[in-house]
């Protein structure tokens, strides 16, 4: 029979959460790193058993943890994050240059064949990579050597390359996101990036249009169709059809378009989920109901889904990377929130239930569907 | 020997307890000594200083014989009784944030 894995990350620490296909009684163990920030923690889809986690704190900076048998055991491995060459100057928020320096690993994307290769989103805002196994680390300069980096300029929450996508079914291709520059790609392996943000219509920047200087906070795919891409930005739900070249909007009859996580279902492409968050100067869910919104369309026409889910009295926020979709039949969701509750449904959302309540702030969920 | 006392976070990523006991060719300063506890415990490096630039992390602090050496140059000789093992050289996470 299949089990699922869920890999949470926390303010404090890591968890690992397991249960059988029907979903219903979960072993957690944790904290793992405790007193440490998790940003994320993600399984190779090519050895499952292998994982990569990225811990930090602000007192003894970035780690990377490796576990070869499912988060039982943990290693540290290479922690160096060095510039290629010299690293030059980003905007700052008051608009002038700032020197690029590194903070932190956000998201750690596993190479869909090797599992000692991994990709690692940074802040401030670059691409990584190890082809062993995390023990040493390159940068892909192409893309902060993108002519537009001299003009990126942080989110609130820093100037972090939080999202890495890739294309199943192309080797050479990549998409990546960024806090707020926006959503890059290559097709060259990492070579040259060229930022495809066309479509998208952002008022918080003096140039609504502009090619590159979006607060993208998320996007999703379907194995299937990599072409398709799904977008939570700042404000605006997007999808694009033709791998960004052009967006267009589908936030349809949202209660809010602000937010931050988006995923896919599994098995149904133009199935995906959103959590819609209040406004960026409100970050907890309108109404005090948590509601994971559901586009069976691919956007535009939304259903709430609340069976399971508090819906009074509740001010929490889901954060970027805390939403994930495992591939059993029927498919389940998953989700964190900053109050420390992760949510699951295993009925693609029709119904949920929490797996815990009482975690520190949930800053990452994945799932992993093993034999 | 010079000893070392970790914060418990560092303790954990290196796995001990208790006391590091190092020894240090040389001058001992705390260059040589940063030097010699990450040749020990390579899990260390980045912690305590910076890969490439080798300052000191902002939260992380250096003390001894009931002074902050912080800010000393990392080249300057440690007080003699920590080069002599009779005090520790204390690595101190400072107290900031939750």
């Amino acid at each position: 029979m299949s089990k699922v894995r869920v890999l949470v990350g926390t303010r404090k620490g890591a968890f690992v959460m397991e249960s059988d296909g029907k979903r219903e009684r979960w072993n957690v163990s944790g904290p793992h790193f405790a007193g440490f920030e998790l940003y994320h923690v993600k399984g190779s889809p090519a050895d499952p058993n292998r994982l990569y986690a990225s811990q930090s704190s602000s007192w003894f900076g970035q780690l990377i943890q490796r576990s070869n048998d499912g988060g039982k055991t943990w290693e540290p491995v290479g922690n160096k994050f060095a510039y290629d060459g010299v690293p030059g100057t980003h905007q700052w928020y008051d608009g002038t240059p700032h020197p690029w320096e590194f903070k932190r690993v956000w998201h750690l994307e596993p190479s869909l064949e090797d599992p000692d290769t991994v990709y690692a989103g940074v802040e401030d805002a670059a691409m990584f990579k190890s082809t062993d196994g995390g023990q040493t680390w390159g940068e892909l300069s192409g893309l902060r050597g993108h002519g537009s980096g001299p003009h990126w300029a942080p989110g609130a929450g820093g100037m972090c390359l939080h999202t890495i996508l890739l294309d199943p079914s192309n080797p050479q291709r990549m998409f990546i996101a960024i806090s707020a520059a926006g959503a890059f790609r290559t097709d060259d392996a990492g070579k040259t990036w060229k930022p495809i943000n066309r479509g998208l219509h952002s008022q918080t920047i003096p140039d609504p249009d502009a090619e590159v200087g979006h607060c993208v906070h998320r996007i999703a795919m379907h194995r299937s169709r990599p072409n398709t891409l799904f977008m939570q930005k700042h404000w605006d739900v997007m999808r694009t059809d033709n791998a960004g070249e052009l967006w267009k909007e589908v936030s349809g009859n949202l209660p809010t378009d602000f937010g931050f996580v988006i995923d896919v279902h599994a098995h149904e492409p133009e199935t995906i989920y959103v959590v819609p968050i209040k406004s960026d100067g409100e970050h907890f869910v309108p109404d005090a109901k948590l509601r994971v919104y559901r586009s069976r369309t691919g956007g535009n026409e939304w259903e709430a889904l609340t069976k399971g889910l508090p819906q009074n009295d509740c001010y929490v926020n889901v954060l970027r990377d805390a939403m994930a979709i495992d591939s059993l039949d029927k498919c389940g969701v998953y989700f964190g929130t900053t109050g420390g509750q992760v949510y699951a449904s295993a009925d693609a959302g029709d119904s949920w239930a929490p797996i815990v309540r009482d975690l520190p702030a949930v800053l990452s969920v994945e799932v992993q569907t093993l034999p | 020997m010079i000893r070392v006392v970790l914060p418990a976070h560092l303790r954990t990523l290196a796995r001990v307890d208790g006391e590091v006991k190092l020894a240090v060719d040389g001058p001992v300063t705390q260059r040589s000594v940063l030097d010699a506890l990450e040749a020990r415990y390579p899990m260390l490096g980045g912690t305590l200083r910076d890969h490439v630039t080798k300052q000191r992390r902002p939260f992380v602090r250096f003390f001894a014989c009931e002074e902050d050496l912080s800010h000393e140059s990392p080249d300057a000789p440690l007080p003699e009784a920590v080069a002599n093992g009779t005090e520790p050289f204390l690595v101190v996470g400072a107290i900031a944030g939750g």
